[in-house]
C-alpha cells in the first residue's frame, strides 16, 4: 500500500502530466483486480487454472522417471495400481496427462502471451501514428485474419524443424492478427481522448504516450485479448500435434490424442486413454474462458444482470408483463 | 459498388500473399524438402519429375525472380504439381475430388451453427435472466471450450462404437453408386449428421454470445422504445426491430469465421475418416507430400475468400449505409 502512496508524489515532482494517467492506471488494475476476486466465475476459472499449473509442476514429483516408459501390460482398465488405466504400449496414462500439462501449458502460455504483445506493439503503433504506417499495419493484419489459421499452421509446421519452439513460432505467426485487431480499435478510441492531446501538447515521446497513456487504459481488452489467445493457443496446439506435426516425442496433451488415435484405442473402445487428455484441454479452456466472461462482466456493465429497473430496461419490463 | 470493389481488391491480394508465402517457404526453410519427399515414395519418380520437384520447391537454386513468375503462372493455370503420397496423380486433380466433401461438411454445419446459435441468443437477449439466458450460456461455453476433434472422437465413440447407431468412417456406404437418387442422399445425409453436430456444438456458444450481448445493447435503443410505445406485437420488435439491426455484427463475424470452421472440419473429418481435404491432408502430412498441403492450403485460402466475398454481398444488402458510403 505504501508504494501507492509514493509513487505517484515522486511522479508530480517529474513530471505533473503523468500523475493523472499512472495513478489511473494503477487504481484501475487494483480495482479490477479486486473485483475479480469477487466475481464467482473469475474464481472458478482461476483456481482451476492454478490446480493444474501445481499439478503440472509438481509432476517430476508424483510420476518421478520417464512418464512414457512401459510400466505394465497393455491397454488396461483404470485400476488402484494405474488410475486412469494405461495405453495400448502399457503406459500410465495418469502419469502421461500430468506431463502432458506441462509441455500444453507452457506452450499454449508463451504463445498466448506473445502473440498478445505482437498485437499489441502492431496496433497501438498503427492507431498512435495513424496514416501510411496504419494503412499498411492493417492490410497486413487483415489478411492474417483472413487466411484460413489450420491450414496455414500445418504448412508452416511440416516446412519448419520439428520442435516446441517451432510450435509456438508458428502458433504466434497464425495467432496475433485477432489481437492486434482489438487492440488498433480500442487504441484509436483512447487516441481520440483528450488526456492524450494533452500528452502531446506538453512534448511528451510517441513511445511514454503509448505505454504510459494509452495502454494503460485498455488493461481489461488486453487481459481479455491474452485469455482468448491463450484459449487459441492451447486449442490449436492440441490440433496441430493430434495430426502428428508437433514434435511427436515430447509428451503434450496433443501427442498423448495423437498416440491415442494412431495405436487404435478409439476403434477398440479404450475410451480412458483418450478421455484423460481432452477433457484436461477442455477444461484449461473452459477455466480460461469463465475468466474472460467475468472480465467481460465487469468492464461492460450492461452486460451485468440488472438489479433494479432502469430507464431503459423499463420498457422491456412492460413487454414482459404483457406476455404473462 | 466501390464497396465491393475495394473488398475484392483485398481479396486479390490476400491471394497473391498466400501464393507467395507458399513460394517462399520451401526456400527460406533450413533444409532440403525433395531428398525427405524421395525417401518416402520409395523411388516411384522418374527423373524428370524428381526435377520439376526441385525447380517447384527451389532447392536447385535457381535465380529466384523468373523461378516466382514461373510459379504464379503455374498456380493461375491451375498447376499445383504432382501428388506424392497418390502419385502420379496431379495435386489438382486429388484436392477436386476432396473439395466437395468438406464444403458439404462444412457449410452445413456452418448454417445450422450459425442460425440455430443466433435464435438462441436473440430469445435469450429478449428475456434477460430467464431460462435460456442463466443456463445455455455456461454449458455452451463449456461445450466449446473442448478441441473439434476431441469432441469428435466422444461422439464416435458413443454413437458409433459403443450404441453402434451412427456409420463408423467414409461419407457413404460401401458399395453404393454415388447418383442423385433418394437412397444415397439419405446415405450421405446419415453419415453427415454425426461430423457435422460435433462442429455446430463447439461453435454454437460463440454464436449465441455474440448475438445476445448486440442484442441487449440494442434492447436499450429509443426506437426499442418507441415500437413497444406504439403497441406493437413483441416478437415483431423482437426480430424486426432489434434483432435486424444486431444481427450486422453477426453476419461479419461469420466471414471471419469460415476459416475457422474449415480449421475444425478438416480436424473432424480426420476422425470420421470423412473423404474430404481434411483427411487428405493427413494423408498428405504423413507422407510428406509438400505439394499436396501447399495446394490444399492455397484451395481452401481461395475458397475462403470467396466466401468471404458473398458474405460481403449480403452485408451490402442488409446495411444500406455501405451502399451510399
Amino acid at each position: 500500500m505504501s508504494q501507492n502512496v509514493t509513487d505517484p508524489q515522486t511522479l508530480i515532482a517529474e513530471e505533473p502530466t503523468d500523475e493523472s494517467a499512472a495513478n489511473r492506471a494503477r487504481v484501475s488494475a487494483t480495482r479490477l483486480l479486486r473485483t475479480l476476486l469477487r466475481n464467482g466465475k473469475a474464481v472458478a476459472g482461476l483456481s482451476i487454472i492454478v490446480v493444474f499449473i501445481v499439478l503440472a509442476l509438481l509432476a517430476p514429483v508424483l510420476f518421478p522417471g520417464d512418464p512414457a516408459r512401459i510400466t505394465s501390460a497393455g491397454a488396461s482398465t483404470p485400476s488402484l495400481q494405474h488410475w486412469l488405466g494405461t495405453t495400448t504400449k502399457g503406459q500410465d496414462v495418469l502419469g502421461l496427462t500430468l506431463w502432458g500439462a506441462r509441455s500444453s501449458l507452457f506452450v499454449g502460455f508463451a504463445a498466448g502471451i506473445f502473440s498478445t504483445v505482437v498485437g499489441v506493439l502492431v496496433g497501438l503503433s498503427g492507431a498512435y501514428f495513424g496514416r501510411g504506417l496504419d494503412e499498411v499495419l492493417s492490410l497486413v493484419t487483415n489478411v492474417f485474419l483472413l487466411v484460413p489459421g489450420l491450414p496455414l499452421l500445418v504448412i508452416l509446421a511440416a516446412f519448419m524443424p520439428p520442435g516446441l519452439g517451432t510450435v509456438i513460432v508458428v502458433l504466434v505467426i497464425t495467432g496475433w492478427a485477432g489481437s492486434a485487431r482489438v487492440m488498433r480499435s480500442q487504441a484509436m478510441s483512447i487516441r481520440g481522448k483528450d488526456y492524450v492531446a494533452a500528452a502531446l501538447v506538453s512534448g511528451e515521446r510517441p513511445l511514454r504516450i503509448m505505454v504510459r497513456e494509452i495502454l494503460p487504459n485498455m488493461a481489461s481488452v488486453v487481459m481479455t485479448t491474452l485469455l482468448g489467445c491463450i484459449i487459441g493457443s492451447i486449442g490449436a496446439q492440441a490440433g496441430l500435434e493430434f495430426l502428428g506435426l508437433g514434435d511427436v516425442n515430447t509428451i503434450s496433451w496433443g501427442t498423448n490424442l495423437f498416440w491415442a488415435t494412431s495405436d487404435g484405442s478409439l476403434m477398440l473402445g479404450q475410451w480412458w486413454i483418450f478421455v484423460p487428455s481432452g477433457l484436461a484441454i477442455a477444461l484449461v479452456a473452459f477455466a480460461l474462458a469463465l475468466c474472460n466472461y467475468a472480465v467481460d462482466e465487469i468492464t461492460n456493465p450492461r452486460l451485468r444482470r440488472p438489479k433494479h429497473a432502469t430507464k431503459s430496461t423499463a420498457a422491456t419490463t412492460v413487454v414482459r408483463k404483457e406476455e404473462k | 459498388m466501390s464497396f465491393l470493389l475495394r473488398r475484392l481488391g483485398f481479396y486479390l491480394l490476400a491471394f497473391w500473399a498466400s501464393i507467395t508465402l507458399n513460394f517462399l517457404l520451401p526456400r527460406l526453410m533450413p533444409g532440403d524438402p525433395v531428398t525427405r519427399m524421395l525417401s518416402r515414395s520409395q523411388q516411384r519418380l522418374e527423373p524428370q519429375q524428381v526435377e520439376a520437384l526441385r525447380t517447384l520447391m527451389g532447392v536447385d537454386g535457381g535465380p529466384i525472380i523468373p523461378e516466382y513468375f514461373a510459379y504464379l503462372g503455374r498456380i493461375l493455370t491451375g498447376d499445383f504439381g504432382m501428388s506424392i503420397s497418390r502419385f502420379p496423380t496431379p495435386v489438382s486433380e486429388v484436392i477436386a475430388s476432396q473439395l466437395p466433401w468438406t464444403l458439404l461438411l462444412g457449410l452445413t454445419s456452418l448454417i445450422i451453427a450459425v442460425i440455430l446459435g443466433n435464435l438462441l441468443g436473440i430469445l435469450a437477449a429478449w428475456r434477460r435472466g430467464g431460462f435460456l439466458d442463466s443456463v445455455a450460456p455456461p454449458l455452451l461455453v463449456f461445450i466449446g471450450s473442448f478441441p473439434y476433434f476431441w469432441l469428435a472422437m466422444g461422439a464416435l465413440y458413443i454413437f458409433g462404437i459403443n450404441m453402434g447407431v451412427a456409420p463408423m468412417r467414409h461419407a457413404f456406404s460401401v458399395g453404393l453408386v454415388p447418383g442423385f437418387n433418394l437412397v444415397f442422399i439419405l446415405d450421405v445425409a446419415a453419415h453427415l449428421i454425426l461430423p457435422a453436430l460435433t462442429i455446430v456444438l463447439v461453435s454454437l456458444g460463440g454464436w449465441m454470445l455474440g448475438m445476445r450481448n448486440t442484442m441487449i445493447a440494442t434492447n436499450s435503443e429509443d426506437y426499442i422504445l418507441m415500437a413497444e410505445a406504439k403497441g406493437l406485437r413483441p416478437h415483431r420488435i423482437m426480430l424486426n426491430y432489434a434483432a435486424r439491426n444486431a444481427m450486422l455484427p453477426s453476419v461479419t463475424s461469420m466471414g471471419m469465421s469460415i476459416g475457422f470452421i474449415v480449421g475444425g472440419a478438416l480436424l473432424t473429418e480426420v476422425v470420421f475418416a470423412y473423404p474430404g481435404v481434411g483427411y487428405q491432408l493427413l494423408g498428405a502430412v504423413q507422407g510428406l507430400d509438400y505439394p499436396l498441403m501447399q495446394g490444399m492450403f492455397l484451395t481452401i485460402t481461395a475458397a475462403v475468400l470467396i466466401a468471404n466475398f458473398l458474405v460481403d454481398l449480403v452485408y451490402v444488402r442488409l446495411d444500406p449505409r455501405v451502399r451510399k458510403g
